[in-house]
């Protein structure tokens, strides 16, 4: 029935189009290089008039079919059954509809559940017939109405931009709002939190162990939400794999957009970008069980005390991971510097190295602060690498030879389980979700900031 | 022709993009503190030829020049020469400018800095001011010296350009038709330039304008498809050319 909807629409925009600009052609005729705008405008034109208010009307239909059904088979209830606690009421509307669609037994069902699931039916088909014909319905009369407009004075042209103008607008707009909604869900959850927590404890204090009491005599029976040393976590991992990522990963790039031969770049290049598309599980397999260990040994021989879940194993592998986001987005943003610019350095007699680092560098650092960027919100937001390598306890250290957590971890493990949907320590989760949305916001804002001034100065 | 007089020669020099050729067989003569003109349709080889003289065709992946470019009785293609030490010795002004995204002053300062030319910012200053006073854009930038060089005209970029090289002092200029996005007035500049230059430099101009060629050049080689012509004087090639082609090419009947 939708799709059937969906192609006589078409057809209607169609028919709208083709009228419209024939209705220019014709009237064109008669008076020559009067027309405002080309013919193909004017159908555009009356097209748009006809299918947008049709097509918007299919949409909020489809939306609020399964709504209105709802309710109109609820208006038809016996009163004794709508008076019921709204969750027995739901109860009963979900297991007629799934009589009306034939997933459940009906020979046995109560009487006014099959009566039910009979007005979902009829409901329910009557509103998808009723759909074509009001669609259609709409599209014609926008397409009547538009019709007389269309003279050779219709400025057609500007009038279809702006619309498409406000189309492309509405498109970028759903972005906008999807991280709104996002934000707002986490800002209600996370203000319940507050309401149990001071925001001065989460923000300062240094101890977190996130329990709430099952008995009021167990130790730890309080519960500690201070976030800091978990983001404190975040920052020593996500420093660690950028130490290892941002040279590596820009010293390969400079290798392979300045250096290496075209054959060459053609095999490594792909091979780096595999492993970024390593799973970060086998990542996580790789740092507990390789290279923990190995720094363990290590340290041993040194004379260290290094622990077996460590912030320097994680951060060393979530290095690696990211070195693939800095070195193929780096390479591809030095190899767009023209060649002009090399020649031009080069001709004056300065070296490789000089032009690379004095020209072809400062000209390509916007896109590499881009590429560095993309790679910390890689490694900020990265869970299961930590959860694996560097353990879960909250210590607040500087120290990269011990065991800490971050703030995914903690999400995690705070929401894995069973749980209480109102308790503390799964709100905990979305307060500590809102300041991780915060900080990286902060990041991208200062990053571009730094990137506008930048281009300021040298464009 | 004595050797002295002589500051660059070709012997045989053959030049390949891939399995192209652009260049064949070119064996020409530049004659130290004169000015030669390269003139011919486009396509030729000019651009490929000026750029074997400094080897910048070295940059060019899929580029390979074979045959021999003598410098000062040293050929600049065996394997001892150092490419950036010619690259000092031979500037090059390039086709399109290119100013790097740099303030002007930085533009200008950019080669003498890397060769440690000045020993203090005064000497630096100096350096840079005098090099935009010959290029004849001190006036318009002087108090634009710290905005950035790609902000300037089409014309403003490419007298940036040849500041820059003349910055550094070289023995030998290339100059990929200098005054393509200039006006009489900086043209005029431009080739006045290049005449108090050729007192001590030696300057290889191409150009497509056969007035600026005959106004600016001792000497003229007139390339038509990777291959040089006809060359000799100035005066007589444009009076007295011994080939056809020329003299279709300088009285405009093709090219
Ligand atoms: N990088 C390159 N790769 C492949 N072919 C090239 C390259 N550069 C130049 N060529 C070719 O070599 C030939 C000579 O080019 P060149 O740039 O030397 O001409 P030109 O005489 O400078 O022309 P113009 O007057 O238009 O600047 C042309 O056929 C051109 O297509
Ligand atoms: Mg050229």
């Amino acid at each position: 029935m939708i799709v059937l909807t969906a192609l006589l629409l078409l057809l209607v925009v169609t028919l709208a189009f083709e009228t419209g600009r024939r209705r220019a052609v014709t009237l064109a005729v008669d008076t020559p290089r009067s027309l405002h705008s080309r013919p193909v405008y004017h159908g555009a034109f009356v097209a748009l008039c006809g299918g947008l208010p049709a097509l918007f009307v299919l949409l909020v239909w489809l939306i609020a079919h399964a709504a209105v059904v709802e309710q109109l088979v609820l208006a038809q209830l016996p009163e004794a059954l709508r008076g019921q606690q709204p969750e027995r009421v739901a109860l009963f509307l979900a297991e007629a509809r799934g009589i009306a669609s034939g997933h459940f037994e009906n020979q046995r069902a109560a009487p006014e559940l099959v009566a039910a699931a009979a007005d979902f039916l009829r409901f329910s088909t009557f509103s998808l017939r009723l759909l074509p014909v009001v669609v259609l319905l709409v599209a014609l009369a926008g397409f009547m109405a538009s019709l007389p407009r269309c003279t050779p004075a219709l400025r057609a042209q500007r009038r279809v931009e702006k619309i498409l103008r406000a189309l492309l607008a509405a498109c970028s707009g759903v972005a906008v709002l999807v991280t709104i909604g996002i934000v707002l869900s986490l800002v209600f959850e996370a203000f319940q939190f507050f309401l149990r927590v001071p925001i001065s404890e989460f923000l300062l204090g240094t101890h977190w162990s996130p329990q709430t009491a099952i008995r009021a005599d167990q130790v730890g029976s309080s519960g500690a939400f201070g976030a800091v040393p978990v983001f404190a976590g975040t920052l020593l991992i996500t420093a660690i794999a950028v130490l290892v990522a941002a040279p590596v990963g820009l010293y390969s790039a400079i290798y392979l957009s300045e250096y290496a031969r075209a054959r060459l770049r053609a095999v490594v290049k792909p091979a780096l970008e595999v492993l970024a598309g390593v799973p970060t599980v086998v990542y996580g397999f790789f740092a507990a069980l390789t290279v923990g260990p190995t720094l363990r040994t290590l340290g041993e021989q040194l004379n260290l005390s290094v622990a077996s879940e460590s912030a320097l194993a994680a951060g060393l592998v979530m290095g690696v991971m990211i070195i693939p986001f800095v070195s193929s987005l780096s390479d591809d943003v030095i190899r767009a510097v023209p060649q002009s610019l090399r020649e031009g350095s080069l001709g004056l007699g300065a070296t490789p190295s000089e032009t690379i680092r004095r020209v072809v560098l400062p000209a390509a650092l916007p896109g590499i602060v881009g590429a560095l960027l993309l790679a910390v919100s890689r490694a900020i937001g990265e869970t299961m690498i930590v959860v694996m390598a560097a353990g879960l306890a909250a210590n607040l250290t500087a120290n990269p030879l011990e065991a800490v957590t971050t703030v995914t971890v903690q999400i995690v493990t705070l929401l894995t389980g069973d749980q209480e949907f109102d308790s503390a320590k799964t709100l905990a989760a979305f307060a500590l979700g809102l300041l991780l949305f915060l900080v990286t916001l902060l990041l991208n804002v200062i990053a571009l900031s730094v990137v506008r001034r930048y281009r300021e100065q040298y464009d | 022709m004595n050797s002295a007089a002589t500051k660059i020669s070709t012997r045989g020099l053959n030049v390949f993009y891939g399995d192209k050729q652009a260049l064949f067989d070119v064996n020409l003569d530049l004659r130290r503190n004169q000015v030669t003109a390269l003139i011919g349709p486009s396509g030729c080889g000019k651009s490929t030829f000026i750029r074997c003289i400094n080897r910048m065709n070295d940059v060019i992946e899929g580029c390979r020049v074979r045959g021999k470019v003598i410098l000062d009785e040293e050929d600049i293609y065996c394997d001892d020469i150092d490419v950036v030490q010619l690259r000092a010795r031979v500037g090059m002004v390039f086709q399109k400018p290119n100013p790097f995204p740099k303030s002007v002053y930085d533009n200008v300062a950019y080669g003498a800095r890397i060769h440690g030319l000045a020993d203090t910012p005064g000497e630096l200053d100096e350096i840079v001011m005098t090099s935009l006073e010959r290029a004849g854009l001190l006036d318009e930038v002087r108090d634009r010296l710290s905005d950035p060089g790609t902000g300037l005209s089409g014309g403003q970029q490419q007298r940036l350009c040849i500041a820059r090289a003349i910055a550094v002092s070289p023995e030998v200029i290339l100059m990929d038709e200098p005054c393509s996005s200039l006006d009489p007035i900086a043209s005029a500049r431009i080739e006045e330039l290049i005449g108090e230059l050729s007192e001590n430099y030696t300057i290889v101009i191409v150009t497509h304008s056969m007035q600026q060629a005959a106004r600016v050049s001792q000497r003229a080689a007139f390339f038509h498809l990777g291959a040089v012509v006809e060359e000799g004087e100035t005066s007589r090639i444009f009076t007295d050319p011994s080939d056809e082609r020329t003299r279709d090419y300088i009285t405009g009947r093709f090219g």
